[in-house]
């Protein structure tokens, strides 16, 4: 119906009485592009779908697709789509009935709507499913039809609700390549709300990291796995090993931090005096020198996971900071032992005082 | 092994005794319309059809099955059809003053239907209209409309909602929501509203001895016929109205349990 379209969300709040759901976002989405909301719980993300969706009216801000105001244009009339979270698809009609609705409500011709119902059935891997009720699919399936639904009514921006969520570890990962292979076929915007942080990272072009309302962090998944911009952006998205300092001298670019462990010179703009945190991914530890690194830390091994291609190193430094490290199987050290670790200072990010508060 | 027979007997003879106090009587009544006899009392005599023969060729009982079958449909479709609209305004909608008028939709429920029946009758001798099956027919409605608001709201959950959103989202408009996906859903409990309704209606007799005079009703002519004496034809006609009674609470809990076992 509607060719792809891009999408901005400007200073969009939400407010149930005293609770702030969303607290002033704005998001831009280019056309055609993958992205996912990601957050805990009670981070707004869902709320932000539904406001994009039509099915929330925020308390302020507006929503734009296209370069056209919709904030109040009610579900029906926007070009979005959306893939509910437990699906909803309609238990009183044929799996075919279903993904023919919409066509149906665009006053499509019934021939028509029913060859492409049956293109979009095959689409997502259903050829031949359309005579079946909706009460004989499992998870997997049904969640297909949602999809075959919601696409065949050809939405400028597909909106999915924790799409994946009801499905079992190995359908989810197999959906999950389904769901960018779709993508990138129809050439649609997809918005995808997650709080799984590998789903998030293997589909977006975009990832958007929220938090209480707000937008934590926001790029490409490469980015803001290793430059995550907050605290709560390098701790929900993957682990990290946070060690809390104080900035002694700034100078264009680069910080000098004074932390419990010593001094480390890293990349970022900081006020000398302020109170700030570093994080650093535990892939990029390591526990012998050379290639440039520097010592970061002294600590005692807590425990060591064997994960099959690497050790997962769990130790806590004098000062009772946690550390996570990633290491090979050879290099695990024993439980109990004190280690040195050392890091490169470009793998060493400079958080932003932002989320300190 | 008698240390716990004996409860058990003790419990079978209760619950025998409770289905005994509340069938017999009914059971009796079944058993004497086949009585080949002037009077129905014992001692048993028969089988015979006689009496129900005299039932189909009795012009009055006849007459009076069609005006409770009128009554009964009439009334219950309007009860359903209205029950299914409240329902609707009060699961999707803002209503003004909402739980006064909840409270006052659900309240018929509760009031007897002698006072149903005088208010009735004295708001139509107000209005200058005379007794009729109309009026019965109001009453039924007023009887029967919150049982078939209270069964259609609790079939419109939150998982209703979720399925009208979807439908809007892919385009519906209010109109086709309604007709496409509220109805069909709620429609196996708006048709057990409506056998519900329809069984109150048919075996209501205040209502209908208050506001009828010449056209009346089958549970009032059989009131009637009993005025004149016990006669095993009345048994006759009192096992009818309960066959009928039964079909129908046997349909719904069909298609209840029919629901249930499709979830």
């Amino acid at each position: 119906m509607s060719r792809p379209a891009r999408l901005d969300a400007e200073a969009i709040s939400k407010r149930y009485g005293a609770e702030t759901a969303l607290a002033g976002i704005s998001l831009h989405v280019p056309a055609g592009s993958y992205v996912v909301l990601l957050g805990p719980s009670g981070s707004g993300k869902t709320t932000l779908l539904s406001i994009v969706g039509g099915f929330t009216v925020p308390s302020e801000g507006r929503v734009l697709i296209d370069g056209e105001d919709v904030t109040a244009t009610g579900p029906a009339q926007r070009p979005t789509a959306t893939v509910f979270q437990d699906y909803a698809l309609f238990p009183h009609m044929s799996v075919a009935a279903n993904v023919r609705f919409g066509l149906s409500m665009r006053g499509v011709a019934k021939a028509e709507a029913r060859r492409l119902a049956t293109e979009a059935l095959a689409l997502v891997g259903l050829a031949g499913f359309g005579d079946r009720p909706i009460a004989a699919l499992s998870g997997g399936q049904r969640q297909r039809v949602a999809l075959a639904r919601s696409l065949v009514v050809e939405p400028a921006i597909l909106l999915l609700d924790e799409p994946l969520g009801a499905l079992d570890l190995h359908l989810r990962r197999q959906m999950q390549d389904e769901l960018k292979a779709l993508q990138r076929t129809t050439g649609r915007s997809f918005v995808h709300v997650t709080h799984d942080q590998e789903e998030a990272m293997a589909l977006a072009d975009l990832i958007v990291v929220m938090n209480r309302g707000r937008i934590e962090d926001m790029g490409p998944p490469e980015r803001v796995y290793a430059r995550p911009a907050t605290r709560f952006a390098a701790t929900f998205m993957g682990e990290s090993t946070i060690l809390e300092g104080r900035v002694q001298m700034a100078t264009d670019g680069r910080a000098a931090v004074e932390t419990a462990e010593g001094r480390l010179v890293v990349g970022g703009g900081a006020a000398a005096g302020a109170e700030v945190a570093l994080s650093i991914r535990p892939e990029r530890l390591r526990l012998a020198p050379g290639d440039g690194a520097v010592p970061v830390a002294t600590a005692t091994v807590e425990e060591c996971v064997f994960q099959g291609g690497f050790v997962r190193v769990r130790a806590r430094t004098a000062a009772g900071a946690a550390v996570l490290a990633k290491v090979p199987p050879e290099a695990a050290p024993a439980a109990g032992a004190e280690v040195r670790l050392f890091a490169n200072p470009s793998d060493i990010v400079l958080l932003s005082e932002e989320t300190q508060r | 092994m008698t240390g716990r027979a004996l409860p058990a007997l003790g419990w079978a003879a209760l619950i025998g005794a409770f289905y005994a106090f509340i069938y017999l009587p009914v059971a009796v009544l079944m058993l004497f319309s086949f009585h080949d006899g002037r009077v129905p009392v014992p001692p048993f005599e028969g089988p015979t059809l006689d009496w129900y023969g005299r039932v189909l060729a009795n012009g009055k009982l006849i007459e009076a099955t069609g005006h409770s079958l009128a009554v009964g449909l009439l009334s219950s479709a309007v009860a359903v059809a209205l029950g299914f609209l409240a329902a609707v305004a009060f699961a999707r909608h803002r209503v003004p003053m909402r739980r006064t008028v909840e409270a006052m939709l659900v309240v018929p429920l509760t009031v007897s239907y002698i006072i149903i029946g005088l208010g009735l009758l004295i708001t139509m001798n107000g209005l200058g209209l005379s007794k009729s099956l109309l009026g019965v027919g109001l009453g039924h409605v007023v009887i029967n409309l919150p049982l078939c608001f209270l069964i259609a709201l609790s079939q419109m959950g939150p998982a209703e909602a979720r399925l009208e959103a979807a439908a809007r989202d892919l385009g519906a408009s209010e109109a086709a929501v309604l007709a496409r996906i509220t109805l069909p859903l709620a429609a196996p409990a708006l048709i057990a509203g409506f056998f519900l309704s329809f069984t109150l209606s048919w075996d209501e007799f205040v209502i209908a001895f208050l506001l009828t005079n010449f056209d009346v009703t089958l549970p009032v002519v059989i009131w009637s016929m009993l005025r004149t004496g016990l006669n095993p034809e009345t048994n006759a006609a009192g096992t009818l109205v309960f066959a009928v009674s039964l079909l129908l609470v046997a349909i719904v809990e069909l298609l209840v349990l029919r629901r249930r076992g499709a979830r």
